[in-house]
């Protein structure tokens, strides 16, 4: 329900910062978040508020989740033919 | 870890999302009966199901349908009349975007505004504070959306507002209208996706007693595509395996007890109260009214609103056609109105579905029927 | 409410959509010739075994300067861009009709008709009669300028010379000039500013048109309305259907960052200096070699590819599915949750 957009955060100026959307930069306030930000973190914006920390580990996680998801395909022949690409493709 | 990681290549990933699709195809079909219906109440889950025309790689016997998720399509009628009114009356009205062209009893923000009326669009409620502050005429700030915008709302609040600056509180609350959803007695629905960035202020907490309550598992969901898929084939897991569970698939925003700093200034400003929402009935604990305390800054406590002039005019007879109701229950989708594509459409909308970008009957005949051949 | 009970104009009539080509349908082409009822970018009047393009275009844009550019050069690029898109890529001469607000500051105009000379520099042409007016303070906002222009063309191209296996390609990056232009009008702070793509592209179309005798079926330069408008527009007219490869739609980082943000699609977003070009496939590569070597082309890329079905509509494959791309409507609003 949101335009929710990810950002990092630049710099910290008071109760609001400056956050990088992916080169493009957008003073956000900070009122609303829930533990303290530094340059570096990464935000979630909605409508000039940012709503939460993006801890860096929980990315990683997310993505080891639904890793997960894909191991039970086991049985079906066509998931494991994409299982099978997507090992080819690992970063 | 680059910006770019963050969401572009990490859940954009077109080979995840080819496996996931894959997964959740099997993942229906041993549910053992079809179709499977669930539904998701977000109007972003929606955008980003049409905009990456996820709806073509779903199982055919997989439903998923969208509920009163936008909150634009919600606002009622008497609502948007509130706004209609003040600005032919002359105060400078100021509001998102997707309110000014949705339509009232009579008229929306934007005939008003044809008219002569002062109506300007504002990305985010600081905008309308800065507008605020080039005059000492008042301004109304007709505030939409539910609590993940409404938050945005109180933290202004909070802080401190202009003395010229005023809010007309359309805000809702989305956990309710998911019991209405659940209790219909039409209701096929066997799981709910939750929406993420609502319970990045709510927390996942709040649905443990919905799926105590009703037997129907919730996932709560981000928005990228794998997001999505992902939450989906969760949700349907839980659904073969009967059990009625909360799982939280947007980890990276989400926690079980949500943003307590936001919490609390939501209800230090807002009360919830029961109301219509457009086309839904009655929503206890819907609506977000603004406190006593804020009595001063609330435009129906500060202004005399008159509605008379609006409700003159009977209602159309298309209107009366209209079903976006039954739409945002999940009980239609667009092409089961006989106005939908025709004599509504987005240059000319009948409903609020068609206007919204959120509404459910503007993204299909945006993005195309859902299944482009 | 349609346009037979339409009581007013509104602002969506002018933005480029579909709104727009109705209104002009029911009001200006009644009781009009064939020649404008084509409703391409150029008017195609025969001359003797040549064909004389005509074209006009008027410019409102606000802000009149923008990181890029200014309403100068806006003026000037528009008509020479429309003139090339129907293949007349050496303008004879421009016309520049002015309207300004009393008050108007003259070092501004100075400006002005700087950027204009300087691009009527570049598209090797020059402003050969003009027109100058003053309203009263209020009366109209600035400064308004209508530039018409007039090219010969031995072979026209038409929008609507799209044929089944024909490929679509982009001259470059779009969404830059509304982007950069919607960047200052809302007072967005971006980091990097955003800057507008406007240009005189004449000479890049005279190259692509050199590296091949008859392989650019179809022409259209992207401006209001964005690629969807106009590949809308081909499509209808050409009566084909597209399918567009989205991943393959070059897009400037900052522009699909800043376009996130506001949600709004890349495909819908003005341009000022790009054009699509329908091609037989078999000239593809001479005309993509010819384009990229122009400074203008770049980035240059096929994004799509004529097919025979469902004729006028766009299918757009993201990568994670299909879905339609509709035809644009209204002025562009940002949206919220």
């Amino acid at each position: 329900m949101c335009l929710g957009v990810p950002g990092r955060v630049v710099r910290v100026e008071g109760s609001s910062a400056l956050v990088d959307f992916f080169g493009v930069c957008r003073r956000v306030r900070l009122e609303l978040v829930d533990e303290p930000v530094a340059p570096g973190d990464y935000i979630l914006n909605h409508v000039g508020y940012a709503i939460r920390r993006i801890p860096e580990a929980d990315i990683e996680g997310t993505l080891a989740m639904y890793e997960q998801l894909l191991h039970e395909a086991e049985g079906d022949l066509m998931a494991a033919d994409v299982q099978g690409e997507l090992k080819g493709t690992r970063e | 870890m680059s910006a770019q990681g963050l969401a572009e290549l990490k859940f954009r990933d077109t080979h995840r999302a080819s496996a996931l699709a894959a997964a959740l195809s099997r993942t229906v079909s041993e549910v053992g009966r079809a179709p499977v219906a669930v539904m998701h109440v977000c109007g972003s889950h929606e955008q980003a199901i049409a905009r990456f025309g996820l709806r073509t790689r779903f199982p055919k016997d997989l439903h998923v349908i969208m509920g009163p998720g936008c909150p634009v399509c919600i606002t009622d009628q008497p609502e948007v009349d509130e706004a209609v009114a003040l600005a032919r009356q002359g105060v400078r009205i100021v509001t998102y975007g997707d309110m000014v062209r949705v339509p009232g009893s009579a008229a929306s923000l934007a005939d008003a505004q044809s008219e002569g009326a002062r109506v300007e669009v504002v990305y985010s409620i600081d905008q309308a504070i800065a507008l605020a502050k080039t005059s000492d005429e008042p301004l109304v700030f007709f505030a939409t959306g539910f609590e993940t915008t409404a938050v945005a709302t109180a933290a202004a609040i909070v802080a401190g507002l202009p003395a010229n600056f005023f809010v007309l509180s359309a805000h809702k609350y989305i956990p309710p209208v998911m019991e209405i959803v659940a209790e219909m007695p039409d209701s096929k629905i066997e799981g709910f996706v939750a929406a993420g960035h609502a319970a990045t202020i709510t927390g996942w907490g709040i649905f443990e007693a919905f799926v105590a309550r009703h037997h129907v598992p919730v996932v709560v969901a981000g928005f990228e595509p794998l997001d999505i898929l992902a939450a989906l084939v969760r949700l349907v897991e839980l659904i073969r395996d009967r059990k009625w569970t909360v799982e939280n698939m947007f980890p990276r925003c989400v926690t079980r007890e949500g943003n307590l700093v936001a919490q609390r200034q939501l209800w230090q400003v807002f009360s919830p109260m029961g109301g219509r929402w457009r086309g839904i009935a009655h929503v206890p604990n819907g609506n977000l009214r603004l406190r006593d305390e804020w009595a001063h800054l609330d435009a129906r406590r500060v202004f005399e609103i008159d509605l008379q002039k609006l409700w003159d005019d009977a209602p159309s007879l298309l209107a009366q056609q209209c079903v976006c109701g039954d739409i945002m229950s999940g009980l239609k989708n667009p092409g089961d109105c006989a106005l939908f594509g025709a004599e509504c459409q987005p240059d000319n909308p009948v409903g609020a579905c068609m206007v919204s970008s959120e509404g459910t009957c503007r993204i299909w005949h945006e993005y195309g029927r859902q299944r482009a051949s | 409410m349609t346009v037979a009970t339409l009581q007013k104009v509104a602002m969506k009539h002018g933005a480029g959509g579909r709104s727009m080509r109705r209104l002009i349908e029911k009001v200006f082409l009644e009781g009009t010739t064939g020649i404008a009822a084509a409703m391409d970018d150029g008017a195609v009047i025969p001359i003797g075994d040549r064909f004389l393009i005509f074209t006009t275009d008027s410019h409102v844009i606000h802000p009149l300067v923008f990181p890029g550019g200014d309403i100068g050069r806006l003026a000037i690029a528009g008509t020479v861009n429309d003139l090339a898109m129907m293949g007349a890529t050496e303008p004879l001469g421009l016309t520049c009709g002015v309207i300004l607000e009393e008050g108007f500051p003259v070092e501004e105009l100075v400006r002005v008709q700087a950027s204009m000379r300087t691009a009527c520099g570049e598209a090797g042409t020059s402003v050969v009669a003009g027109d100058t007016k003053v309203m009263r303070r209020g009366e109209i906002d600035g400064l308004v300028i209508n530039t018409s222009g007039v090219g010969i063309a031995a072979r026209v191209i038409r929008d609507r010379g799209l044929r089944p296996g024909d490929d679509i390609i982009v001259t470059g990056t779009i969404g830059d000039h509304g982007m950069a232009v919607m960047a200052v009008r809302h007072d967005f702070n971006f980091g990097e500013p955003l800057c507008s793509d406007v240009a005189p592209l004449n000479g890049m179309i005279r190259a692509a048109l050199a590296a091949t005798p008859d392989g650019i079926s179809a022409m259209k330069d992207p401006t209001r309305g964005g690629v969807a408008s106009a590949l809308h527009e081909m499509a209808g007219k050409s009566r084909v259907g597209i399918v567009l490869d989205e991943a393959a739609v070059p897009v400037r980082a900052t522009v699909r960052a800043a376009a996130d943000l506001l949600g709004i699609d890349p495909l819908l977003i003005a341009n000022e200096g790009k054009a699509l070009l329908g091609v037989r496939p078999d000239a593809v590569d001479a005309v993509l070699a010819a384009l990229r070597a122009h400074p203008y082309g770049g980035e240059a890329a096929v994004i799509g590819r004529c097919v025979e079905d469902s004729p006028g509509t766009i299918v757009l494959e993201t990568g994670f599915g299909r879905r339609l791309l509709s035809e644009p409507d209204g002025e562009l609003l940002p949206r919220i949750c």
